[in-house]
């Protein structure tokens, strides 16, 4: 189980993420939405380790995993996909993905010594590119790659880490409608094998009110509703800060 | 190209490196209108943007802004001169400048003005009312910013002045449903005052309400041309262009 205690990171004065109490259980798909700037992907980074809490914990199985580094959460299993995609730009679509399998094998970073060694980490790298639809431009560069194709990309890489928690932070963003399915069923079929820990920050309501079994809302840093989706988008603070409609409008 | 064309593109190509990008595309923007660029990833909509502004050369065929070649020939303006013709870019990477304060941002995008005070003021009001945390943040670094709210700042930018061209690449892309709202209601404010409007856009509910007009590309060629309201009634037509599913966008 992956929880947080008071988790919390001020910048000089602004308080990003304040004292958020929250605990996600294997088997769930937790939607976490909120306006522009609520502190949603500053969360993820607090979860993940690209940013130090200022207070509080981050506890994974029991583990105190907060003086750790974004890397040994990696390996404890917390696995992350960026809102703003991060990837090798130099190195082929294939490349990116082999390294995130050869990463969670632990074989080692080296793309060429190992080559004739690890036929099944190169399938299983291939088997990845089909999955996200990526298999015809396998061997582009990453830096060559349209937005939303980097954004397949990136959730090919973090299937090969085979984490139990994934974090997606809007994964469909950008991406062609025709691809966004693709994506949704990946994240379906991750739902299906009831072990993993599923964290999703989405704008997407239709997105949101198909895939979350809960919904936890952050506005100003702050946690301020979080329970069973209907219930959570139905209440006055999704009504109105989020979605922008006035309170007559919630039958809608 | 009519008379009421203000950027036309025709039969242009581009090449980046060794990949041959966009293969002869050719379509109108007309004045005081909203032109949708729709397609797959992949389909060049951003190269086009990127052409249109001269951030690639076309390689061959030619860009017009206001019947002036500006990209292909032998015209080869540079990027800054494209945009002092009045056109105001939002590139999909947003180009925010992360150490400039948010207000440092906007007012380098305001080319006439030295200091604030040189901004129309209420202009500036009606943006930061759009995008309320652009105010919020106003003297903090624009690089703290969340994703989405450097979104906002790169659209405030581009609207900061008048322009007679507005081209924007995935604008809703990031924003919280209540931002996209208030963003639609912006850009059509803006369109009321004959500003033509250039946006590649996912989002097809947006670029349903926002359209008069809708170019489709697929494989760096423009494969469907015409009205906005069209296609959003051909539920046919929108699954072979854009592999939308039936009934996907209600």
């Amino acid at each position: 189980m992956l929880e947080t205690r008071n988790l919390g990171i001020r910048f000089g004065g602004h308080v990003a993420v304040d004292r958020v109490s929250c605990a996600f259980r294997p088997g769930t798909l937790t939607a976490i939405v909120g306006p522009n700037g609520a502190g949603k992907t500053t969360y993820f980074n607090l979860v993940s380790g690209q940013l130090r809490a200022s207070e509080g914990s981050v506890h994974l199985d029991g583990a105190d995993i907060t003086r750790e580094s974004a890397p040994a959460r990696t390996h404890r299993g917390l696995g992350r996909a960026f809102q703003l995609t991060q990837l090798f730009a130099n190195l082929t679509v294939l490349e990116n993905v082999r390294l995130a399998v050869q990463s969670r094998r632990r074989e080692g970073l080296n793309l060429w010594s190992v080559w004739l060694d690890h036929r099944d980490t190169l399938e299983r790298a291939r088997s990845l590119v089909e999955r996200v639809r990526l298999g015809e431009r396998a061997d582009v560069r990453a830096s060559s790659l349209p937005h939303g194709d980097q954004r397949k990309l990136e959730v090919a890489m973090l299937m090969a880490l085979e984490p139990r928690v994934y974090m997606f932070d809007e994964p469909t963003a950008g991406m062609s409608v025709d691809d966004v399915p693709v994506i949704l069923d990946l994240i379906r079929e991750l739902k299906s094998q009831r072990d993993k820990t599923i964290l999703l920050v989405e704008h997407k309501m239709d997105v949101v009110r198909e895939l979350a079994d809960r919904i936890v809302v952050l506005h100003n840093g702050q946690l301020v509703a979080d329970g069973e989706p209907s219930a959570v988008i139905a209440s006055p603070v999704v009504q109105n800060a989020y979605l922008g409609l006035a309170p007559h409008a919630q039958a809608a | 190209m009519t008379a009421d064309t203000l950027l036309s593109l025709r039969g242009v190509h581009t090449h980046i490196g060794a990949y041959h990008i966009l293969h002869g595309v050719d379509f109108d923007v007309p004045t005081g209108e909203v032109t949708m660029l729709l397609g797959r990833n992949g389909a060049g909509k951003t190269t086009t943007l990127r052409t249109i502004m001269g951030l690639w050369p076309a390689s061959r065929g030619e860009v017009r802004f206001d019947g002036r070649p500006v990209n292909g020939g032998t015209a080869r303006l540079a990027t800054p001169d494209i945009a002092q013709l009045g056109i105001a870019y939002v590139p999909e990477n947003m180009g925010i400048f992360g150490d400039l304060s948010v207000r440092e941002n906007l007012l380098l995008a305001a080319r006439g003005a030295r200091t604030l005070a040189d901004i129309d003021t209420g202009r500036l009001d009606w943006l930061l009312g759009l995008f309320p945390a652009i105010r919020r943040f106003w003297l903090h670094p624009a690089g703290k910013l969340s994703g989405g709210q450097k979104q906002m700042l790169a659209i405030c930018r581009a609207m900061v002045e008048p322009r007679r061209l507005l081209l924007i690449d995935e604008p809703s892309k990031g924003l919280a449903p209540a931002i996209v709202q208030n963003l639609v209601a912006a850009l059509r404010e803006l369109k009321s005052t004959r500003t033509t409007v250039l946006l590649v856009e996912q989002n097809f509910a947006m670029a349903r309400a926002l359209g008069d007009r809708v170019a489709v590309m697929d494989d760096g060629r423009v494969v469907h041309r015409g009205r906005m309201d069209e296609l959003a009634q051909d539920e046919g037509l929108q699954q072979r262009l854009l592999g939308l599913a039936l009934g996907a966008h209600q």
